[in-house]
């Protein structure tokens, strides 16, 4: 398959996405091959080196009519899927929207601010404000690691990390615990502290966070802001390149 | 025959939970304000020093900064919307709370002691309960959870390009909209 083009390979198979063929290889989900074929469906919880979590719903598409998760939903050669249409990026403006009033998303003191895959994707579908009363919920920070900050006020519950540390790693450092409003994410150790586990800054899951949850100590502004990573490019340019 | 004079369009603009940095950056719009001044009257602003919106006449845009803090926020925003056709929240506290909002997870009167009680190196102190201060809310709030808000102009502050470019698209009397590299939560 040849990235960049939405012509089926010879012989292949192919489904259409937002009327333009898409090829695909048997066994791929729908948001594996449209991103392959240079096309962007929004995605938060999908990462191409992991199991799909299909949580985040933001890469919901229709197919034949019916909303579904591109990142769990195996293509197939025929299908009809819509994802670039106004109904469906303002119902994934509005997920975005409640995700920034359930946590602490404050952009402007944030040190992931440019790098971030939620205001990137935020910018992307024009966010212009939060919409939804704001949480503003209680969430202490974990700065017991000598390495890794943890700020909880940013998680969206994408389980990139817990995925990371348990397939990865090997280690199982993180978890989600608790269910719908109580959902949060742990720390797999006695004490319930980062420094407690054996968590380590070289581990796949320090590294995979898409917000501005694990952060890297002694960094902060490294790289000044208007030089980073969605600066440059949105994101829904950035991901068909194949950088995520 | 001369063109008939095209009315000006009457502008108020306010801080209430917010730094100035807003302000600072729309100053930043440098020559434009030429421009700008051939198109609008300013009303209530730190601009003019005129202290209440709406007194001569209904405005047509109201731009207010910060979030709300206390109750002289809340009344200020509501004699806002009340005298302006389309209100525009401009800046990070504006929209979500901002810095200001970091304190919500604190519990208020903890706080009052602490900073003027309590605190490190306060010697004597007693909280300030002058008739004449406004009480602080609670928790900071953003605008559009008091009132409704037509427009936001997110940012730390928003550059001036953004802040231009949602004035003129206003003054076109079109929809505002902000692309890459114009809209910001940073």
């Amino acid at each position: 398959m040849t990235t960049g083009t939405f012509q089926p390979a010879e012989g292949g198979q192919a489904f259409t996405l937002d009327g333009r063929a898409v090829p695909f290889a048997a066994g791929q989900t729908i948001i594996q091959a449209a991103l392959a074929a240079g096309a962007y469906i929004p995605h938060l919880c999908h990462h191409p080196e992991f199991k799909p979590h299909g949580s985040c719903k933001l890469c919901t598409v229709k197919v034949n009519g019916r909303q579904t998760a591109a990142c769990t939903m195996q293509a197939q050669a025929g299908m009809d899927v819509e994802s670039d249409t106004p109904e469906l990026n303002d119902e994934r403006r509005a997920l975005v929207q409640m995700l920034f009033v359930e946590g602490n998303h404050f952009c402007p003191s944030c040190e992931k601010s440019g790098d971030c895959r939620l205001q990137a994707t935020a910018y992307d579908l024009g966010m212009m404000s939060p919409h939804y009363d704001h949480f503003y919920p209680s969430r202490p920070l974990d700065a017991s690691h000598p390495d890794v900050l943890l700020d909880f006020n940013r998680c969206i519950l994408c389980s990139l990390c817990v995925r990371a540390s348990r397939e990865v790693d090997g280690k199982s450092v993180f978890g989600l615990s608790g269910r719908g409003i109580g959902a949060h994410l742990i720390v797999n150790s006695r004490s319930g502290r980062l420094a407690d586990s054996d968590f380590s800054a070289a581990d796949k899951a320090a590294s995979v966070c898409p917000v501005g949850v694990i952060l890297p100590k002694r960094r902060g502004f490294a790289v000044p802001i208007g030089e980073r990573t969605y600066d440059a490019a949105p994101i829904s340019e950035r991901d068909v390149r194949g950088v995520s | 025959m001369s063109d008939p004079v095209k009315k000006k369009l009457r502008v108020a603009t306010t801080s209430l939970a917010g730094c100035f940095g807003c302000h600072m950056s729309f100053l930043d719009i440098d020559e434009r304000l030429f421009a700008l001044l051939e198109a609008v009257e300013f009303d209530r602003s730190p601009l003019t020093d005129i202290k209440t919106v709406g007194a001569a006449g209904m405005c047509d845009i109201g731009i207010v900064e910060g979030g709300l803090c206390n109750a002289e926020n809340v009344h200020v925003l509501r004699e806002f919307r009340k005298h302006c056709r389309v209100l525009v929240a401009i800046g990070a506290c504006a929209v979500n709370g901002g810095l200001p909002a970091q304190r919500n997870h604190l519990e208020l009167g903890a706080m009052l002691e602490e900073i003027y009680h309590a605190g490190h190196g306060v010697a004597r102190g007693t909280i300030p309960n002058d008739p004449e201060l406004p009480l602080p809310l609670d928790k900071v709030h953003p605008l559009h959870e008091v009132v409704q808000i037509d427009v936001f102009i997110p940012g730390c502050p928003p550059s001036a390009d953004a802040i231009w470019a949602v004035l003129t698209d206003l003054l076109a009397g079109r929809a505002p909209a902000l692309g890459h590299g114009l809209l910001h939560y940073d």
